[in-house]
């Protein structure tokens, strides 16, 4: 066996120190009429080399946005990658870790959590962050959780301009302990703010806005706040991109009081949309109810610097039925491909990738309405990476027939429009061959 | 301590640079002023060399599998085969995107299918889900279906789940989330469940029961039939928390005896890296009747190739995962289980028993270990008489093992045990690496007689000394205050 060391040899020594004659004397415990009688019934054992030849054939099953054009996201974005990022993530110290509860043999990881949260908080301009949740999806569902707890109001009003997968996470998150979840609807592509005037009272706990919201659109974080706040205990709670906030506004100028939102975009491939990690930032007033992991600088017995997970005591190895919530494993690699990111980006690299993913996708939106039949769905709407276009023909058609020439067109959101994502990675050559496959595959 | 990243910071460093953009257009032109940010944020500015060496270093203060023994109760540390992190990152992996048409996914969904395949056989249920991206979202995934099926018969009554009190913490927690009340079962002196107190708390109320099996003192829950019986007579189901089912690879399926559902942890029992606290993955089978309450999609094959399956949409629980769970978590869980096979995965867990039972049989000696009888893959040691004999605690031990470079066991847990250590050596330790633990666990011994102020100083060689987690608290300090 490639990872057992021990032989039968070395078995019998250790039977004899035990104090048994074989294997089946150890689980007596387990009723006889329990016991696999004939083994599991699974393919043959494959080597190294023959495990290498399957997997191969199954990449070559796969078209990878790699090599491909993708336009692609609504929730997941094919952002650049510096190479150095999966040098740090691939080292054993770090990913063959545990989590760090024994901290005297875990500061490397604790460390990083700490660098992690600084940035996250320096992103949304909060004042404490966690080491992170699952995903995007569980992260707004946990705020939403938290805001329960702060306030005690259980109804909750999302806009229908929210990704419609996070919709249904939270929907099973929260339906458990008696969340009400209310829709909010949208007028031009971003949340329709008469009808959250309307919609607003003191039964109200938390509202969720997402900027840029699935539709790629800029919400009016701070019209929305101002509402949201006119409500003496209702918090609103920012789902953000957070490559965006290097030239968006900080959910803390808008008053935010829980920003949450999906770190893939930070540095972590795309692996078909899994893993993701999700943010979650908050005011130190809110941290004793904050989900998850927290690492906090401390010393040590020689009253050297050192780090601790930090406010055990919400968590559910501590207090069980009555924590803050029951996530115990979360998404600590990919916080560390995310830091790793950010370091390497640096300031001015950040601010760049959203630039130039703005302007690419504004003038690849440009070019597109040029071809008759196209238009922007929302035309008021400010956006940032991402859009949606009314297509002259079934966008169903267009995804299909863009396929063949190896053009990933975008995502369907109904018969006529199609929603469409560009990243700093895209070069003008590959924007201009898609405005050009466009044309021909509507006019053929 | 290293500095922090942000103290070696120096204006206008770049650890990257992206081609300059062939598109130019104003930011005004594009978002409003009224949405601009008015400072970029104050991430660090290095070069590329720098963000290395600072990372490498703090690298170099953590323990990690490939650096000594790892012996977690119920975390599985096992070696994380170094063939997965080649294959998982082949770029037609890791560069799919969810939102891909089906036909462009193909090998990726093969694999996936084949997984759930393999899990089902596994565990012995009928169909598995990949989704869960933890082990507690695995739970959470189990006891929303519990609750879909109790509201789908109709059974408004349901209130409670009965969780043994060696249970691990998100059992609990999970319950609560999903709108249970918890009610606790006590353990009997054998460290197992109680079944005439099972009997007197389970009542028409009862929804579900979870137990840990083995359970957290590493013994295998014998009265599983009659707990069954018990269970079930209520309408009530059986979840199989799956924490430690690196036991029973081959040698017990939990869906033939008795169990409805069960979550399988992929970071522990199929080798997936922990990663200093995950991603990790919590797919979760069930038996026939649960099929239908299953996240949606399911992976599934007909003759035309495989397809994300949303057939059973209106009777699901929903999603818990934005897309389809940790894919790149499941490709090495997958690559694992084609390596090992059937016997090869039976061989794992005899080899944890094997490993567990021999650790007991050399430590029995030196420290207290409540129950008699042969352990399965961990045992619960104490330290229990060197609290009495040197005012030694368990704590004192733990630290004192990291001096002598492994990583404690996991300690003051199972909560019935005081001053517990629960210990796991898991298969892929070798005979030699278990006796340099034992006599390390001999020598501490020995030092708690003869000199126990140098347990209390413990650890001494470690990149810190002992931490100071109350003044985390109580100076609660979560993150580095960037001046610049």
């Amino acid at each position: 066996m490639p990872y057992i060391s021990n032989t039968d040899r070395d078995r019998r020594e250790m039977f004899a120190k035990i104090g048994v004659q074989n294997f089946d004397e150890l689980i007596q415990a387990i009723p006889e009429n329990f016991r696999l009688k004939d083994g599991l019934n699974m393919d043959p054992a494959l080597s190294e080399l023959e495990i290498t030849e399957k997997i191969k054939a199954q990449t070559c099953q796969n078209l990878c946005a790699q090599n491909a054009n993708s336009f692609l996201g609504a929730g997941v974005y094919d952002h650049f990658i510096p190479a150095a990022v999966d040098f740090i993530v691939s080292r054993p110290e770090f990913f063959t870790a545990y989590t760090p509860y024994q901290a005297e043999v875990s500061q490397g990881t604790l460390q990083f959590i700490y660098e992690y949260q600084t940035m996250i908080c320096e992103l949304t301009g909060m004042q404490i962050a966690n080491a992170s949740m699952y995903d995007g999806a569980s992260a707004v569902a946990e705020a939403i959780l938290m805001a329960v707890r702060k306030n005690k109001l259980n109804k909750a009003l999302l806009p229908a301009s929210l990704h419609p997968e996070y919709l249904k996470v939270i929907k099973a998150y929260t339906e458990g302990v008696g969340v009400e979840l209310v829709l909010v609807p949208v007028k031009d592509g971003v949340m329709d703010l008469d009808e959250l005037a309307r919609m607003l009272d003191e039964s109200v706990g938390s509202v969720i806005v997402q900027s840029p919201n699935y539709f790629g659109n800029i919400e009016d974080a701070q019209a929305i706040s101002n509402l949201v706040h006119a409500q003496a205990k209702c918090l609103l709670i920012a789902c953000v991109d957070p490559i965006s906030l290097a030239i968006l506004q900080a959910p803390a100028d808008y008053q935010a009081d829980i920003v949450v939102g999906e770190g893939q975009a930070l540095g972590n491939s795309m692996y078909m949309g899994g893993p993701l990690f999700g943010f979650f930032a908050t005011k130190l007033d809110m941290s004793r109810q904050m989900p998850g992991r927290i690492v906090g600088g401390t010393l040590d017995k020689d009253g050297n610097r050192a780090y601790a997970l930090t406010l055990q005591a919400r968590e559910q190895h501590i207090r069980r039925a009555k924590a803050t919530s029951n996530i115990c494993s979360n998404q600590s690699l990919c916080t560390l491909a995310a830091t790793v990111y950010m370091s390497l980006m640096g300031r001015e690299g950040l601010r760049e990738a959203a630039l130039q993913s703005a302007q690419k996708a504004h003038y690849l939106a440009d070019e597109l309405c040029k071809i008759d039949g196209f238009k922007l769905e929302y035309p008021q709407a400010a956006f940032f990476k991402e859009f949606v276009v009314h297509t002259p023909i079934p966008a169903r058609q267009i995804i299909d027939k863009l396929l063949p020439r190896g053009i990933y067109a975008g995502v369907e959101l109904a018969e006529n429009s199609l929603m469409i994502a560009v990243t700093e990675k895209k070069g003008k050559a590959a924007i201009d061959e898609y405005v050009k496959a466009m044309q021909e595959v509507i006019h053929a | 301590m290293p500095k922090t990243i942000f103290e070696h910071s120096s204006p206008e460093r770049h650890g990257v640079r992206l081609p300059a953009s062939e598109i130019q257009i104003p930011l005004d032109k594009m978002i409003p002023q009224k949405f601009h940010r008015a400072q970029t944020p104050r991430l660090p500015e290095l070069s590329e060399m720098d963000v290395m060496r600072h990372y490498i270093k703090l690298s170099h203060m953590n323990h990690f599998i490939e650096k000594g023994l790892y012996p977690l109760g119920s975390c599985t540390m096992k070696y994380n085969p170094k063939i997965h992190e080649l294959l998982v990152r082949h770029s037609c992996f890791a560069n799919l995107h969810p939102h891909q048409p089906e036909s462009t996914l193909q090998g990726a969904l093969e694999l996936l299918y084949e997984l759930q395949q393999d899990l089902a056989e596994i565990s012995g249920m009928k169909q598995v889900t990949l989704q869960p991206v933890a082990g507690a979202q695995g739970e959470f995934t189990g006891i929303k279906i519990i609750d879909a099926y109790h509201k789908a018969k109709g059974n408004t009554h349901k209130t409670k789940i009965i969780i043994p009190d060696s249970a691990h913490g998100t059992n609990p927690a999970t319950c609560n989330l999903v709108g249970y009340d918890v009610v606790e079962l006590k353990s009997n002196s054998e460290g197992r469940c109680d079944i005439a107190r099972l009997r007197e708390i389970v009542d028409e109320n009862t929804a579900g029961f979870m137990l840990t099996n083995p359970n957290t003192l590493g013994l295998f829950e014998t009265q599983i039939e009659e707990i069954a019986e018990i269970i079930h007579s209520v309408d009530a189901l059986i979840y199989m928390d799956g924490a430690n089912l690196n036991a029973l690879l081959g040698i017990v399926q939990p869906g033939k005896i008795g169990f409805d559902i069960i979550h399988f942890n992929l970071h522990k029992t199929f080798s997936t890296p922990h990663g200093g606290g995950g991603p990790g993955a919590g797919p979760v089978g069930v038996v026939e009747k649960l099929v239908p309450y299953l996240p949606v999609p399911m992976i599934s094959k007909d003759e035309t190739g495989y397809h994300f399956d949303y057939a059973h949409q209106k009777t699901s629980i929903g999603k818990v995962h934005t897309f389809y769970g940790n894919f790149a978590v499941l490709v090495r869980a997958y690559i694992y289980i084609k390596m090992l096979g059937a016997e090869g995965l039976r061989r794992v867990s005899e080899n944890a028993i094997i490993n567990a039972n021999y650790l007991m049989a050399c430590l029995r000696e030196y420290y207290h270990i409540q129950h008699q009888e042969h352990c399965m893959h961990e045992f619960v040691a104490d330290g229990t008489w060197q609290k009495k004999e040197s005012k030694v605690s368990t704590l004192d031990l733990a630290k004192r093992l990291l001096d002598k470079g492994f990583h404690a066991p996991t300690v003051y847990f199972p909560l019935i045990i005081p001053e517990a250590m629960m210990i796991e050596p898991t298969e892929t330790e070798s005979l030699e690496s278990l006796d340099a633990f034992v006599q390390a666990m001999i020598e501490i011994a020995q030092e708690a007689k003869e000199n126990p102020d140098l347990l209390h100083e413990a650890p001494i060689s470690t990149p810190v000394r002992r931490v100071d987690d109350v003044r985390a608290v109580k100076e609660l300090d979560p993150i580095f205050k960037i001046e610049k």
